[in-house]
């Protein structure tokens, strides 16, 4: 060991008593302290930044949006953002980088149990609930500055590009609701990766999350009792939720109730998350 | 100080570790064995709280380690070598866990340079050999200058020096009153770490003792006797003597012979009695090894068996004689392999629990009256196991072993190397 050592522990280790009281055991010189959940939130920021998975789902993410949405709001006219806010450009990238950040929130859990590390992880910290609240907290800081980062970057240039009374919707909003919609999506994932703790299985569930409300719908309507579900989901789904939150659609609101509803399943998936990372054996 | 309490884990119907109590004291390096699937590393799991035992309790300082307050700065562990995110460098996994116990960085790069990793301290994980691993995983154990630590088979893939710089690190750990609690299979590692064994056989402890204890109860010290090579007569003279005065005499492949029963003194005095010359008389202690088979024979639950290679011959025309099959190497295949129990120890100081939840029906060394349990004679008895084997052994003897095998194979053994320790 390259820390000194205090005399007293070694006087005493050179006759062993096997009944020694615990005084006689070593003691580290530097004082213990107790942990918080600030420790935890310093340690998942450094393994966040620190795998090459965040890196390529967060820049495949800010390509998506950003690259789309410039490529988009080049083509548009002041005519088009008649009743639709500036950010709309960003809605339609967003559509393919929520997979992103669904990708990364399954990743920032699951990748620990594939390598094995959720054993060291929990072996540094036997509170599971303050890792995985951490990793709730980091994934949510980084994925909502990200989002928000891009759609507004992209509301900025189509803004830019025309004229200030082009559209009558404010932009600002959708930029927050936005980021919160898709934030919220990868919060969900991190809770299905932690409870399913396979990635392929978590992120395909997710797709199934994502994309089936969208599909589901077309052969619900076919069947006169099952039509008010297949409207409640298409309603509901991913995709047309996002499109409220922009707007698209004046008359279906601004998207709040689907925003409600998908924080209501994200809080229902954590909860479970954490019922069961204390029940289970890693 | 670790204390496990009735410690019992099943999963589903298999019960992989049943009412174990054990206690793991400061001062001193625990070796922990165990034969592969006996429950070590679900027993080391327990104590590190990543599983929850199904009764029973194990605890750390008085603490179930899920209740210690900073657990990295009073128990490390290293459980395996791989158990780290391969995409992220050797420094920021330790960082992550340092952060993680409120441990300060510059003591990543403090136990970096330990374990000797400060060169490739930037590069990713995934490409580092099995040591390199092994070394990383101990930094992680170090991290928080621990009172406790845990090591699940540190030494594997560790070249000789990295095993020597482990072996001296594990000393060095407990004279600083460290507990220190370290599983391995490599036995002549053990015997030269470990100072007190906790043995486990099928989820259920075999022995706590101490090495000295432990070698002493399972296998028999032995004197080694040579007489003249060029006058078989004075062997055959020797050996009436020392059976006349209460030795069993064993003859070795290479023509000494093995004594046991008598102190060497006595050996000397009956040789000069009896008018023989000696070329040699030495003491001989046994191995760890020896001793940890004898003891888990009956508890292996995963056994290797000899090699037919019949899928790959050809089907022989009806009326063919088979080729001649070889011999099997000593110990493949070979349930009563290991010598008998010395008879002053009266058979079996650790006999295999048998109310266990397994039943091991007839496993060597369940019942007394087992293929050696009586070892009346073994000086005459145990020279050709082959020949005991079939009779009262449920595991399959292997067919290449006729009853009247020649005595050489069996006598392979007894030249092991019994004082390699």
């Amino acid at each position: 060991m390259s820390t000194p050592q205090p005399p007293m522990p070694q006087q005493t280790a050179a006759a062993p008593d096997w009944q020694a009281a615990p005084g006689a055991s070593y003691t580290s010189p530097i004082p213990v302290t107790r942990t918080h959940l600030g420790h935890a939130l310093h340690s998942e920021w450094t393994k966040i930044k620190s795998v090459r998975s965040t890196m390529w789902t967060l820049g495949t993410f800010l390509l998506l949006v950003i690259g789309i949405g410039f490529l988009v709001a080049v083509q548009t006219t002041d005519e088009d953002f008649g009743d639709v806010p500036f950010t709309v450009p960003a809605f339609i990238g967003l559509l393919l980088g929520q997979l992103c950040l669904l990708t990364l929130g399954v990743l920032v859990v699951s990748s620990e149990y594939g390598t094995g590390m959720i054993r060291t992880t929990f072996t540094a910290s036997p509170q599971r609930h303050r890792v995985l609240a951490a990793k709730l907290i980091i994934f949510f800081a980084v994925a909502f500055t990200v989002s928000a980062f891009a759609i507004g970057l992209v509301g900025l240039f189509t803004s830019s590009l025309h004229s200030s009374d082009a559209s009558e919707v404010p932009w600002t909003g959708t930029v927050f609701m936005g980021a919160l919609y898709v934030s919220l999506l990868g919060m969900l994932s991190l809770a299905v990766g932690s409870m399913l703790r396979h990635s392929a299985g978590a992120i395909t569930t997710m797709l199934g999350v994502v994309l089936l409300p969208s599909i589901l719908p077309a052969f619900l309507m076919m069947s006169d009792t099952l039509r008010t579900i297949g409207e409640k989901m298409q309603e509901y789904a991913a995709i047309s939720s996002l499109a409220r939150v922009f707007r698209l659609d004046s008359e279906s609101g601004n998207g709040g109730a689907q925003l409600g509803l998908l924080a209501g399943v994200t809080a229902a998936a954590i909860v479970a998350a954490f019922v069961l990372l204390e029940r289970r054996d890693v | 100080m670790i204390e496990a309490v009735g410690l019992t884990k099943r999963y589903g119907a298999k019960t992989a570790v049943y009412n174990l109590s054990f206690q793991v004291r400061p001062g001193a390096v625990t070796g922990f064995l165990g034969p592969n699937g006996s429950g070590k590393s679900t027993t080391m799991r327990m104590i590190l709280g990543l599983d929850n035992p199904t009764s029973g309790q194990v605890t750390i300082g008085g603490f179930p380690y899920r209740r210690l307050p900073n657990a990295p700065r009073q128990v490390g562990a290293l459980l395996d070598a791989k158990a780290v995110h391969g995409g992220r460098s050797a420094r920021n996994h330790l960082l992550s866990l340092a952060q993680l116990s409120g441990i300060p960085a510059r003591r990543v790069d403090e136990v970096l340079g330990v374990v000797g990793l400060q060169d490739v301290a930037k590069k990713r994980s995934k490409g580092f050999s099995l040591g390199m691993g092994q070394r990383l995983g101990i930094a992680a154990a170090l991290l928080g200058d621990p009172q406790v630590l845990l090591f699940d088979e540190p030494v594997n893939g560790l070249d000789p020096e990295g095993i020597l710089w482990v072996r001296n690190l594990m000393k060095s750990l407990a004279a600083e009153g460290r507990t220190v609690f370290v599983s391995s299979h490599l036995m002549s590692e053990m015997a030269l770490t470990a100072d007190h064994l906790i043995v486990i056989g099928r989820g259920q402890l075999l022995a706590d003792q101490s090495i000295k204890d432990f070698i002493s109860h399972n296998s028999a010290d032995f004197a080694r006797v040579r007489t003249p090579d060029t006058e078989p007569q004075q062997r055959e003279k020797l050996t009436a003597a020392l059976t006349e005065a209460g030795g069993q005499v064993l003859p070795e492949q290479d023509g000494a012979l093995r004594v046991t029963g008598l102190p060497l003194p006595r050996i000397s005095d009956l040789a000069h009695s009896a008018d023989v010359r000696l070329w040699e008389l030495s003491p001989h202690q046994a191995s760890l090894e020896e001793a940890y088979m004898r003891m888990t024979q009956g508890a292996v639950d995963y056994r290797s068996t000899v090699d037919q290679k019949a899928g790959l011959q050809q089907q022989l025309p009806p009326g063919a004689v088979p080729p001649p099959q070889q011999l099997p190497v000593a110990g493949q295949g070979q349930p009563g392999w290991y010598a008998p129990l010395p008879p002053q120890q009266g058979g079996q100081p650790f006999a295999m629990p048998q109310a266990g939840p397994y039943g091991a029906p007839g496993a060597p060394g369940a019942g007394a009256p087992g293929p050696y349990g009586a070892p009346a004679a073994p000086g005459t008895a145990d020279v050709n196991p082959y020949a005991q084997a079939p009779a009262s052994t449920p595991a399959p003897a292997p067919e290449a072993a006729p009853e009247s095998a020649p005595t050489p194979a069996p006598a392979a053994d007894l030249t092991k190397p019994e004082d390699a320790r």
